[in-house]
Order: structure tokens, then sequence, then C-alpha cells
């Protein structure tokens, strides 16, 4: 039964996934570039300082785009529910390494849920906030007063979808037979029943049943 | 302008370390423009033209003697007419020549993210250097006089100088130069002070009772200042602002959300990876027990 594999996404979600990856390592360096002087010279990595300008914005409303590709594809599977208010509260638990208390879950745990909830949201503020003040295309078109604010939201919001891309990109290392899910598309069994029982449940039936 | 001045660099755009200090003993500068003695003539707006060699798009008559009507890349200071009735059926022309304040604690450096865009020399000038300039426009939200302007042309951001290059070398800028009446002061700050206190006497000796110096120190003073006639009122000289500062939001921006966003971003990488350490991997355990339920 370990050897055998369950598919977790598809070629298109997968796909879609690396190019939201891929946008948000160029947008994140150049962003990153403005944001503290201690990380200009990561504007190097996209050919200078006026260049990062030039090019942030678009990477950055193209990351927004494909971003609302998945989240048409998995929002659904991501709304909060009681029973992730019980994995919650065990969640230091599993921090500290121990998984006994967790209760079983589906497809996404209360933790990938709300990296998901705030990447979909920090990326909105990203995008409203970030044309407010997008030189030299529509920063002309609003007062300064909302420009002000709008830098500083749109700071706010890029540190809480780095923050959520840690958790991410950690949680997705740690658990070991994770990443396989975003390289293969599949999972073993095993991991499925450990991870996301209540998945593995819905999955096999479905395939007994056929 | 130029960066051959870079042993009077006071203080330079995102940068984190120290400036040069081997020079202690600079004089600060000012400008004073006493708005009472000014005719409007605009020999002050040829001048920056000519001496900075910029050619502003000719415009077009609007109704009023500004033109242009605001600051442009190509047109570092503008004249602002404005009429007014401070008191009732008493015409008063308020005449303001407008542009960079020149401020001590400038909201464009503050809020400049490339390194060295922006300076603030010993002597109190506040300076673009055009060739580090990314043009993201963060200078504009961070000035509380709207003050710079992008260019179309290059995206770059461009004010005046206060001719940091004519006062390098020891002459007055050139508007100061070109002033028929006089209206346009420059030399120490103390000194303009010490002349801006005397027109205030004479203004009050001749009616106006709230004349007095326009220094805000909500921006640690400026140093380009005016005289004005109504100093209680600066809102009436095409809205000066009474009490301008650097917005809330560009301080908390600019202050302490920067460097705590980066401590937390660095910090959970290295919490990541000390919890690795620590806790280690979940395993995926071999799943020789069949159907049971998940492990308890």
């Amino acid at each position: 039964m370990s050897n055998r594999t369950l598919q977790r996404y598809n070629d298109r979600e997968r796909m879609n996934h690396w190019v939201v990856a891929l946008l948000f390592v160029l947008a994140g360096l150049s962003g990153l570039a403005f944001f503290h002087p201690s990380l200009f010279f990561l504007s190097t990595f996209l050919g200078g300082g006026v260049w990062a300008r030039i090019l942030h914005p678009f990477l950055g409303v193209a990351m927004f785009l494909s971003f609302a590709g998945l989240f048409v594809r998995l929002w659904r599977e991501n709304i909060l529910t009681e029973a992730d208010k019980e994995w919650t509260r065990h969640s230091a638990d599993m921090l500290r390494g121990d998984k006994s208390k967790m209760p079983p879950v589906g497809k996404y745990n209360a933790g990938q849920k709300g990296v998901f909830w705030i990447m979909s949201i920090s990326l909105a503020v990203l995008l409203v906030t970030g044309i407010i003040f997008w030189q030299p295309w529509f920063a002309n078109a609003f007062p300064i007063v909302l420009r002000r604010i709008a830098v500083l939201l749109h700071a706010a919001a890029a540190v809480a979808l780095i923050l959520g891309t840690i958790m991410h990109v950690y949680a997705a290392i740690w658990v070991k037979g994770t990443i396989r899910a975003m390289t293969r598309g599949t999972v073993t069994e095993a991991w499925a029943k450990q991870h996301h029982t209540l998945w593995h449940q819905e999955m096999t039936g479905k395939r007994e049943g056929q | 302008m130029s960066s051959l001045q870079s042993l009077d660099i006071a203080k330079r755009s995102a940068t984190t370390s120290p400036s040069t200090q081997a020079r202690t003993h600079v004089t600060e500068v000012a400008k004073l423009i006493d708005v009472s003695s000014c005719i409007g003539c605009k020999a002050c707006q040829v001048a920056c033209m000519q001496w900075n060699d910029l050619r502003d798009e000719v415009g077009e008559n609007h109704g009023s003697y500004d033109n242009p009507r605001d600051l442009t890349p190509q047109s570092w200071t503008v004249m602002r007419y404005s009429e007014v009735e401070v008191e009732e059926n008493k015409l008063e022309w308020l005449i303001r020549k407008d542009g960079c304040m020149h401020c001590e604690d400038p909201g464009c450096l503050k809020s400049c993210p490339a390194p060295g865009a922006i300076v603030k020399y010993t002597n109190g000038i506040v300076d673009f250097i055009s060739e580090h300039c990314i043009g993201c426009g963060n200078c504009v939200t961070g000035c509380p006089f709207d003050v710079p302007r992008i260019s179309k042309a290059d995206s770059k951001a461009y004010k005046c100088s206060l001719c940091s290059d004519r006062v390098g070398v020891g002459l007055e800028p050139a508007c100061v130069k070109a002033c028929p009446t006089g209206a346009i002061h420059f030399g120490s700050k103390e000194d303009m002070l010490d002349y801006g206190a005397e027109r205030v006497a004479d203004l009050k000796e001749r009616g106006y009772g709230n004349a007095g110096v326009y220094d805000p120190q909500g921006v640690g003073g400026t140093h380009v200042m005016y005289v004005l006639q109504h100093a209680d009122k600066p809102n009436l000289y095409h809205g000066l602002p009474e009490n301008p500062s650097i917005s809330p939001f560009v301080s908390l921006w600019k202050g302490i959300a920067k460097p705590l966003a980066v401590a937390a971003m660095a910090g959970a990488v290295v919490a990541g990876f000390f919890h690795y350490m620590k806790v280690g991997p979940i395993e995926t355990k071999d799943d020789n027990t069949s159907d049971d339920s998940p492990k308890a």
C-alpha cells in the first residue's frame, strides 16, 4: 500500500503554482530592494534600480493574475470550518513534534488554509495599493495623501505575503513527502493517510467505488 | 547636481551608515524671500531657467499671471499670484515664489529608496543626484510641500537645487542674483533670520500686525524662508501649509516599520532553520498496519 500514490494536483495546477512562485521571487527581490537600504543590492538581479522599478509592478500584476488562477481552483477547499479550530488549538503541540493530538483533516489543514487566505488577501491589497502609486502610469491620478497610505499598506501587505510564503515553504520542507505534490502531482497513500486522513478516505473511497 | 561635494554631505537617502563628518564648521545657509517686496516680475524664474539651462514648454494664459501654472521638471520655481481680501474691500495681491523649501528634515530624502539619490549638504541644501534616481516617485509622497516633479521624458525627479553648484563656489543662487527689488536674500541662516526680523518689525510698523518669518519647525526649519505680511495665515499664499511636517504615514513606514519588518522576515527564516534542527522533519511512517485509523 505504501507504494501507491494519489493524485493531489493536476499538471495545470502545478504549472500555475510554479508560475506564481517564479513571479513571487522576482517581484519579491525587486520589492525588497526598495523596502530597506540593506536590501537595495537585490535590485541588481533585475538589472539595477531603474529596471527594478520599471519591472516590479508588471511582475506584481502578473503574479496577481496567475494567483487568481489558483484561487479560482482552490478557494472552496480552503474555507475555514469549525473543525479547523480544534487543529489550530493543537498546532503548538505539533510544532513541538507531537502530532498525536491533531484531529484528522481534509485536503488542507487550518495552517494551509490560513496561508492561502494570507496570500489571497495580501495580493489583493498589493494590487490595489500598487496601482495607486505606479509611476508613471497611474500615480498622478491619485491625491498624494492617498498615495502615502497606499505605500504604507503595500509594504505591510508585502511583509504579510513574504511571512506567509516562508511558512508555506518551510512546511513543505518540514513535512517529508510534501514537495512531490507540486513536482510530480502525486503523494504517497501513506503520506495522505498520515497528514490528510479525511482527504485520503475521500480519494480512496472514490477509487474503490469505481 | 554633482556629487563633487562628497565631504559636504550630511544626509544621504537610503543609507544606514554615517555620512562624512570631517568638516564640522560649515555655516548653514538660507534664502529669505520677502513676499512684501516682491513685484511678481518673474526675473527669478527666468534666471533659474537660464542658470540651470532648462526650457519649459510655452504655456497658455489661464486668466492669471501664473505661468507655468505649476512646478514642472523644467520649472523649478514659479510665482504664485493670490488675490485675497484679508480685510473686507481691501484687495491684496500676494505673490509667492514657490519651489523647494530645503527642509532641515527633508521628507523626500526620508522616503527615497535609492541610495544617494537625494542628499542634504552640511550647509542645509537638499539636492537630487539625478544619476541615482530610479523614478519611483516616493519623494513626491514624502514632500510636505508638493514640490518634486517627475519628468515624463526620463522618469527622474526634479526640483530647485538652491543652485548648489553656485553656492559651492561662493556665489548666491541665480534667482537671488536676478531679483531687481532685493526681495530675495541669501546668506547664513542666522543672518537671514536677523534680516527677516528687521523686515517683520518694519511691516508691523506699517500696520501688518501679524507679519512674521515662515520657518516651519515641523520640518526642523527650512533653508528657504519667507517674510509674510500675514504669517498667521500662510494658507493665503497659494496654500502654503500652516504647520507642515512629514506625514505620519511616511514616518511610520520609513521609521519603525522598516527595521521591524526586516527583522520579522529574517527572523522567520532563522526560526524555521532552528526549528528543523531541533524538532526534525516529519517523516512519512511506513504503513504496514493496513487500514487502521490514524495514529492515536
